[in-house]
């Protein structure tokens, strides 16, 4: 029996509460993903007019690189955090996020093509709606990771983010593995196995 | 292990002004005050909701009864399923889940204090949007109306065509908002449980209820989302003109039943399963034994819950699927059966032999056993695909899946009223009026839904709303009726004593009925703190060790 001041004792050697929070969100929006992927592959080949994917998909193949290599990047700047190099961590971390913004403005210039140039919309047909979806989706999560590694960003760059903080930045980093991880998903449905 | 609560210095208690205590209950991150506004919000829409069944059932008395019209009947199936699964069920059950879990391994809080607060008021937004579709759901055009395309609003019956106005996107909006405040719950349990837990508190150690909120929490990550994921491709569907479940662009009806009943049955197990909780601590306490097969109890419970997420098409064996798929689900439904039986029997066991005391908690739990096997029994019967094809969607359905949530999940949910009431107010409810409750309520419970199941052999589709009269369906429908309006009367003797008990009840003390677990070793009310000095436990009943330090269950396990 011990008297304990601080509100969260981190008794004998238990898990990191931030890490399990997260590993449940990545479970969840697993799931999420799982439906979406479960529609896209059930409704391959069944829409009534086109365009359709083979017609239209290119594969983005450097954007796809670029997001996967920010996997590595966001890894390393959070193994020099623990190690105290801030300057390291910092250039790092802007790697990540200008590697995984390059990622955004690929699937913008992807959408508007297919807008513009080949007129296909969400409500074209059931390709355009699953396809915008899915993607949509995964851009949705990318943007939402990219506000928050902007938010660390911000306060690394005023000196706010020290070793003492990596394993909140841990944390985070594992939200945009997971997002890379499904990218790999996304990608194979809609550019390998939907054509 | 220490029960000895901080002492206060009374300069530190103040007075407050009604409006410090509101902006107090509001801003809340304290896992017990949102314990209570979860329980609170979800017995105000127990009422409401009540209310809607009567209303149904008024309807239904008498054969071509004018008491409402069609369109308003429509709304009120639809409205009282959905406030009874999502505003009452799952927040009464997240509510003592907020509330016990910490007490019980021994935790200040819950992992995510703010998280929590979120959640909360995101289901009780949720709530606000499903009741503002009322007057709202027609936007400027005029009065409005509720949703009315059923529980699990099957397309295309949701999509814009069939349903204009603005009530379909109330109702998948509040599901969609209240769905994430779910989530969040779902992870802050987990993190709790599995990053909170005190010295000693080994997962081998952990109190039933703490072990069985652990499943409910991770099927809430797996099951849950399937449905907002739906309910964001039906959005997609009536905003952006999208073809998901649009059939005339070759989308399919049938996938979003697929989605909905991923979600639909392993939920009746997310409900279910806090209420095995409730029953595990109740009837060892009141049979004065500890719970038999402990560790057969826990795997038990994740044997359901692997299970539970593979049945889910036997609720559409009437669409037409191949016969493997009929096999399968009919087998793995059937297959369920066993880990639940082996939990009735683990009960069965703990009560045997031991000094049972017929309290109000322990009735309860007694009449959840009986009701729950035959809940349990009607559904290996629907289980089989060719006589679901009979029965679908009849007055046979209907009494099956009442017996499961009233016969079930109530039941062990006013035990569970009963038995910690003291602990989280500090007054007894009143044993008297919980008799009548409890005698009551069963007399009504087993007039109307006993008595449900013989319409629906005879053949009547549940929906409808009105009948021919001369079909045998008249004399039935009233006894049902009848039964609605007892089961009514019992209510409100419960919220008499609720709100009477709060004033009037008996002092509790901290451990009114001599129990083992540690939310009984702190005063009661528990202070803001919970634990003064955090615990240490070295056996699963850490309040028995104390008690009897001459023979100290850490001394068996």
């Amino acid at each position: 029996m011990s008297a304990v001041t601080a509100p969260f004792p981190e008794t004998q050697g238990l898990p990191d509460r931030g890490k399990v929070g997260m590993a449940g969100l990545i479970i969840a929006e697993s799931a999420i993903f799982t439906i979406f992927v479960v529609a896209y592959l059930f409704y391959v080949g069944k829409s009534l007019s086109g365009p359709t994917p083979r017609e239209v998909l290119e594969t983005p193949i450097f954007f796809t690189i670029c997001l996967l290599s920010s996997s590595f990047t966001i890894h390393f700047a959070v193994k020099s955090l623990q190690r105290g190099e801030q300057t390291t961590f910092l250039s790092l971390w802007v790697a990540t996020i200008i590697l995984g913004g390059l990622f955004l403005f690929g699937t913008g210039q992807e959408w508007h093509r297919l807008i513009y140039e080949r007129g296909l919309t969400i409500s074209t047909n059931l390709f355009g709606t699953t396809y915008y979806s899915l993607v949509g989706l995964h851009a949705f999560h990318v943007t939402a990771g990219l506000v928050m590694l902007g938010i660390v960003a911000i306060l690394a760059l005023a000196g706010r983010v020290g070793a003492d903080q990596s394993r909140r930045v841990d944390v985070l980093s594992m939200y945009w593995h997971f997002v890379d991880a499904v990218w790999v998903v996304v990608f194979t449905v809609v550019y390998i196995l939907g054509r | 292990m220490s029960a000895n609560a901080m002492v206060i210095p009374s300069a530190q208690v103040v007075d407050r002004t009604w409006i410090e205590i509101l902006h107090q209950w509001l801003t809340t991150v304290d896992h017990k005050k949102l314990g209570i506004l979860y329980i609170v919000y979800a017995l105000f829409f127990l009422v409401v909701g009540g209310v809607e069944a009567v209303i149904i059932r008024v309807q239904l008395m008498h054969s071509h009864s004018t008491f409402v019209s069609p369109q308003v009947f429509n709304r009120m199936f639809t409205m009282h399923g959905t406030t009874m699964i999502f505003f009452v069920a799952m927040p009464v059950l997240f509510g003592f889940a907020n509330y016990l879990v910490p007490l019980m391994i021994g935790a200040r809080d819950m992992a995510f204090p703010r998280l929590n607060a979120f959640s909360f008021w995101l289901s009780a937004l949720g709530g606000l949007l499903l009741y503002f579709s009322f007057v709202g759901a027609n936007g400027l055009y005029g009065a409005g109306n509720a949703p009315d395309v059923g529980w699990w609003a099957y397309a295309p019956l949701g999509a814009r065509a069939f349903s204009p106005g603005h009530s379909s996107d109330y109702w998948t909006l509040a599901l969609l908002v209240s769905g994430f405040g779910s989530i969040g719950t779902g992870i802050n349990l987990i993190a709790t449980i599995l990053c909170l837990r005190c010295p000693g508190m080994k997962l081998g150690r952990m109190p039933l209820l703490a072990w069985l909120n652990l499943v409910m929490a991770g099927m809430v990550l797996i099951t849950l989302t399937p449905l907002s994921a739906a309910q964001i491709m039906l959005l997609v569907d009536r905003y952006l003109g999208g073809h998901f479940f649009d059939t005339q662009a070759g989308g399919s009806a049938v996938l979003w039943m697929h989605f909905f009943w991923i979600f639909g049955h392993p939920e009746v197990y997310i409900l279910i399963i806090p209420c095995f909780a409730f029953v595990s601590e109740i009837i060892p306490v009141f049979s004065r034994k500890p719970i038999f097969g402990y560790p057969v109890m826990v795997a038990a419970t994740v044997c359901i819950a692997f299970v539970s997420m593979s049945v889910w098409a036997h609720h559409m064996f009437t669409v037409g699927m191949s016969s493997y798929a009929n096999t399968f689900f009919t087998i793995t439904t059937m297959a369920i059966g066993v880990p639940t039986g082996i939990k009735i029997f683990n009960w069965l066991g703990t009560m045997w032999g031991g000094r049972i005391q017929f309290k109000t908690p322990m009735l309860f739990c007694i009449a959840f056993l009986f009701q729950f096997l035959i809940a349990g029994l009607t559904g290996i019967m629907l289980a089989c695909s060719p006589f679901d094809w009979q029965l679908s969607l009849s007055y046979f359905v209907v009494a099956h899946f009442h017996y499961v949530i009233v016969g079930g999940i109530l039941f062990a949910l006013f035990g569970a009223f009963y038995y910690w009431y003291p602990k989280i107010t500090g007054r007894m409810l009143s044993e008297t009026l919980g008799k009548w409750h409890f005698w009551l309520f069963l007399i009504g419970f087993h007039l109307t839904f006993d008595t449900m199941h013989i319409p629906g052999l005879l053949g009547m589709p549940r929906r409808i709303y009105t009948y021919e009269p001369g079909r045998g369906w008249d004399a039935l429908n009233l006894i049902i009726s009848i039964g609605a309006f007892i089961q009514g009367i019992a209510i409100v003797i419960f919220v008499l004593n609720l709100i009477a008990s709060y004033w009037n009840g008996v002092k509790a003390g901290n451990d009114p009925w001599d129990a083992w677990t540690l939310e009984w070793s702190v005063s009661s009310p528990p202070p803001e703190y919970n634990f003064a000095s955090v615990p240490t436990v070295a056996s699963r009943r850490p309040l028995w060790d104390l008690k009897h330090p001459e023979d100290p269950d850490s001394r068996y396990e």
